[in-house]
C-alpha cells in the first residue's frame, strides 16, 4: 500500500499541507522529466528532494515557482498547487508567485552590486519604501540569514567580494526580503566548504519555523540532518516519500534503500 | 587495467622508443610559434606607424587653427576644413543619437525576449537573418536607401527638392538699389510669383525694421530725407528670391541635409551595433538573470537592473566601433551630398553639409601638390577627432565598469 502523507502529516504533526502537487507530469520538448508526481509539502517543515543526477528533482523545484517558464521548450500538465492557488494556471501572475515562493540556486549569484543593493533588490521591486524602513528591512533579512554579524560594516561593499558561504547566505537573505512563504533550495551547498555547508543548515533549520522550505540535495547526510521529509527521486518518478527518518531508517522500496545505503547513484 | 596491459602508457613508451617526440623540437617548435605571432603583431603596428609618419611628415608643417578655423578655398594656402568638420560632428551626433536606442533596443529584443509561439519565433529569426546579412552590405548601397527613402520618400510626397511640408523658413525678394540699400519684401513660398512692386509694400531693412516700400520711377531723382532714401526703390528694381532659416527648420521629404546623412550612416553602423550588443548581452551570466527574476522582477526589471548594466561595457566597445566607422564613412555621405562646396557649417538638421572624409577626398583628387599637404592636415584632423571621441567613450565605459560604486 502507497505511503498516504498527507493523512500522515495530518495525523502524526498537525501540519498543513503547502504545496500539492498531484499526477505532474513535466516535459523538456518530447522528453518527459518527470512522470506522475504526487507529493503533499507540508507547511512549516524542511523537504528534500534526493535522487541521481537527472532525475527531475531541479525541474519540479523549478516549476514550484515557474522558473522553467524561461526555458522555451519546457511544458507542465497535472495539478501543482500552492495552498488553493493553481500554480500552473495561465492566469497566475509569475511576478507575485515568484514573491511568494523565493528560490536558492546551487551556485552563489549575487548582484555585481554592493550587499545592501543585492538585499534591497527585491523589496525595492515590489514596495515603495522609505529609507530608514528599507534599512530596517535589510538589517532584518540578513539577521535572519545569519550573515548580520558579519557583513553589518561593509553593507556598501560588494557582495561578490564575500567568501562563498557568506554570499550564499547573502542571497537567501536576498530571497526572504520579499517576505515569501515558500524557499526554494537547490542545492545550496554543493559549491560551498564544509564549514559554511553547516552554517547554511544551521540556517535551514531555523528559517523552517517561519518557511515552508524545500531543498534540493545531493548530500544524503544534510537530507537527514535537515529535512522533516524526504522524497526519493529516480528517473523522474518518485520511489518512496515519507517522514525523512522512516526514509533513511526503513525504506520502504527497494530502491530507496540501495540508494541511501550508497549502493547506487 | 594492469600497467603491462598491451594498451597501458608504460608499455606503449617502453615498445616504441624511437617513437617518442622530441622534447627539444617540441619547444622549439612552440618558440618559434610564439615568435611568428610577434612578428605579426609588430608587422601591423609598423604599416600603422609609416602611415601616420608620411601623413605628419606631410601634413603637420603647415597645420594650424586657420586650417581648422576656415572654409574650403580655391588657393591652397586659405584653405579650411571647418565646415566639413562641423558637418562631420552634426552627422556623426545624429547618428549617435539615433543608432544607440535603436540598435540597444533592438538587441535587447532579440536577446531578452525571445518568443514562444512559432509563429513569432520564425519572425523572430527572420530579423536576426536579416541583421545579420545587413552587416555585410556594401556601405554605397545604404547611400542610394538612404537618399531615395529619407531624402525623396521614394518621390511619394514632393521630392529632394521640392519639399511639401517646410516649418521654420521664411522667404524674401529681396531688392537692392544703387548697390546698397537693400529690402526684404515678405514672399508667401519658395515658389510663388514674386509681388508686384507698389508704393506701400511692407518690406524689412537688413536691421528687421518694418517699412512701407516707397517706389519712384527710373529716372526720377532720390529723395533728400534719409529716412524716406531708406526706403525708396526704383520700379525697375529686379527682385531675387531668398530664404530665412531657423534653426529648428524642418522640411519633409528630409532632402539632402545632416538629418539624412545621420540616417543614412545609421542605416551603415546599425548591424554592427545590433550584433556587438547581443554579443555582450548574451555574455551575462545566467544565473543573474535568474537571480532577479526569482524573486519577482518582470523582464523589463530584469533587464534595466541587472542585464543591460552588466552588459554596458561590451555595448560601449561596439558603439566606439560603430561610431568610428561612421566618422570615416564617406561613399554613402557621398550619394547624400555630392561634392560641392560647402562654405558654412550647418545651421539646422536640413543644411546640406560636407564631412571630412569627402573634404579630403576632394583634396587629394586634385591635381595640385599642395593640395595633397592639405589634404595631409585634413586627414590629421580627422584622425584627432576619431581618437578624440573613441577616448571619451573609453572613459565613460571604464566608468560604468565599475559596478560597485
Amino acid at each position: 500500500m502507497p505511503f498516504d502523507a498527507a493523512a500522515y502529516l495530518k495525523k502524526e504533526s498537525g501540519a498543513v499541507t503547502e504545496i500539492d502537487i498531484d499526477h505532474f507530469n513535466a516535459y523538456y520538448g518530447n522528453f518527459q522529466a518527470l512522470r506522475e508526481i504526487s507529493l503533499a509539502i507540508p507547511k512549516n517543515r524542511v523537504t528534500a528532494f534526493i535522487g541521481p543526477s537527472g532525475c527531475g528533482k531541479t525541474t519540479l523545484l523549478r516549476w514550484i515557482n515557474r522558473m522553467n517558464d524561461i526555458v522555451p521548450t519546457a511544458r507542465a500538465e497535472g495539478k501543482l498547487q500552492l495552498g488553493n492557488a493553481d500554480i500552473l494556471s495561465k492566469y497566475t501572475d509569475v511576478v507575485d508567485l515568484r514573491r511568494q515562493v523565493g528560490i536558492v540556486f546551487q551556485k552563489p549569484n549575487p548582484f555585481p552590486k554592493s550587499i545592501y543593493d543585492n538585499v534591497a533588490y527585491g523589496p525595492r521591486l515590489h514596495l515603495r519604501l522609505s529609507r530608514s524602513e528599507l534599512d530596517g528591512l535589510v538589517e532584518w533579512s540578513l539577521r535572519k540569514a545569519a550573515v548580520w554579524e558579519e557583513v553589518k560594516d561593509r553593507l556598501r561593499k560588494p557582495a561578490l567580494a564575500l567568501s562563498g558561504g557568506q554570499q550564499q547566505r547573502v542571497c537567501i537573505a536576498r530571497a526572504i526580503a520579499t517576505g515569501p512563504q515558500v524557499l526554494l533550495m537547490d542545492e545550496p551547498c554543493s559549491a560551498l566548504d564544509p564549514i559554511s555547508t553547516s552554517s547554511i543548515e544551521d540556517l535551514v533549520y531555523e528559517l523552517r519555523q517561519q518557511y515552508t522550505i524545500v531543498m534540493v540535495t545531493h548530500n544524503m547526510q544534510q537530507a537527514s540532518r535537515v529535512s522533516d521529509m524526504t522524497a526519493f527521486f529516480y528517473q523522474g518518478r518518485v520511489i518512496e516519500y515519507g517522514p525523512t527518518d522512516q526514509i533513511f531508517a526503513r525504506p520502504q522500496q527497494k530502491q530507496t534503500e540501495d540508494y541511501v545505503t550508497g549502493k547506487f547513484g | 587495467m594492469s600497467d603491462d596491459h598491451l594498451y597501458s602508457p608504460q608499455r606503449l613508451q617502453q615498445a616504441h622508443p624511437g617513437r617518442l617526440r622530441s622534447l627539444r623540437r617540441r619547444h622549439r617548435l612552440d618558440y618559434l610559434f610564439v615568435r611568428f605571432c610577434q612578428a605579426t603583431a609588430w608587422c601591423s603596428v609598423a604599416i600603422l606607424a609609416f602611415i601616420l609618419a608620411a601623413i605628419l611628415f606631410q601634413g603637420l608643417p603647415g597645420l594650424d587653427w586657420k586650417f581648422i578655423s576656415s572654409a574650403p578655398s580655391a588657393t591652397p594656402a586659405e584653405a579650411g576644413i571647418r565646415p566639413a568638420l562641423f558637418g562631420s560632428l552634426w552627422v556623426c551626433g545624429v547618428c549617435a543619437l539615433l543608432t544607440l536606442p535603436i540598435g540597444v533596443a533592438t538587441a535587447i529584443f532579440l536577446e531578452e525576449f525571445k518568443p514562444r509561439e512559432r509563429a513569432m519565433r520564425a519572425l523572430h529569426g527572420f530579423i536576426q537573418l536579416n541583421i545579420s546579412n545587413l552587416a555585410g552590405v556594401p556601405s554605397v548601397v545604404y547611400g542610394i536607401i538612404g537618399l531615395t527613402a529619407f531624402g525623396g520618400m521614394f518621390g511619394l510626397m514632393g521630392g529632394a527638392n521640392r519639399p511639401v511640408v517646410q516649418i521654420g523658413a521664411k522667404y524674401y525678394d529681396q531688392f537692392i538699389s544703387e548697390g546698397k540699400r537693400i529690402l526684404l519684401v515678405p514672399a508667401k513660398n519658395a515658389n510663388s510669383p514674386p509681388a508686384p512692386l507698389a508704393s506701400g509694400l511692407t518690406a524689412f531693412t537688413l536691421a528687421g525694421e518694418r517699412v512701407a516700400v516707397n517706389v519712384i520711377r527710373p529716372g526720377a531723382s532720390l529723395p533728400l530725407s534719409q529716412a524716406l532714401r531708406n526706403r525708396t526703390l526704383r520700379s525697375t528694381a529686379e527682385a531675387g528670391r531668398i530664404s530665412h532659416k531657423a534653426w529648428y527648420y524642418f522640411r519633409f521629404p528630409l532632402g539632402r541635409g545632416v538629418l539624412t546623412g545621420g540616417l543614412t550612416l545609421m542605416l551603415v553602423v546599425l548591424p554592427t551595433v545590433i550584433i556587438a550588443s547581443q554579443e555582450a548581452l548574451r555574455a551575462v551570466p545566467k544565473s543573474l538573470r535568474e537571480a532577479s527574476l526569482g524573486i519577482g522582477a518582470t523582464p523589463w526589471q530584469t533587464v534595466r537592473n541587472v542585464t543591460l548594466p552588466a552588459a554596458t561595457p561590451g555595448i560601449m566597445t561596439g558603439a566606439i566601433l560603430a561610431m568610428s566607422r561612421a566618422i570615416g564613412e564617406a561613399a554613402p555621405v557621398l550619394i547624400i551630398c555630392g561634392i560641392v562646396y560647402i562654405g558654412s557649417s550647418p545651421g539646422n538638421l536640413m543644411d546640406d553639409f560636407s564631412v571630412m572624409p569627402l573634404q579630403i577626398f576632394n583634396w587629394a583628387a586634385r591635381p595640385q601638390s599642395e593640395f595633397h599637404r592639405v589634404a595631409a592636415q585634413g586627414i590629421i584632423v580627422l584622425l584627432a577627432v576619431l581618437l578624440t571621441f573613441n577616448a571619451i567613450a573609453v572613459l565613460i565605459r571604464n566608468r560604468t565598469q565599475r559596478p560597485f560604486s
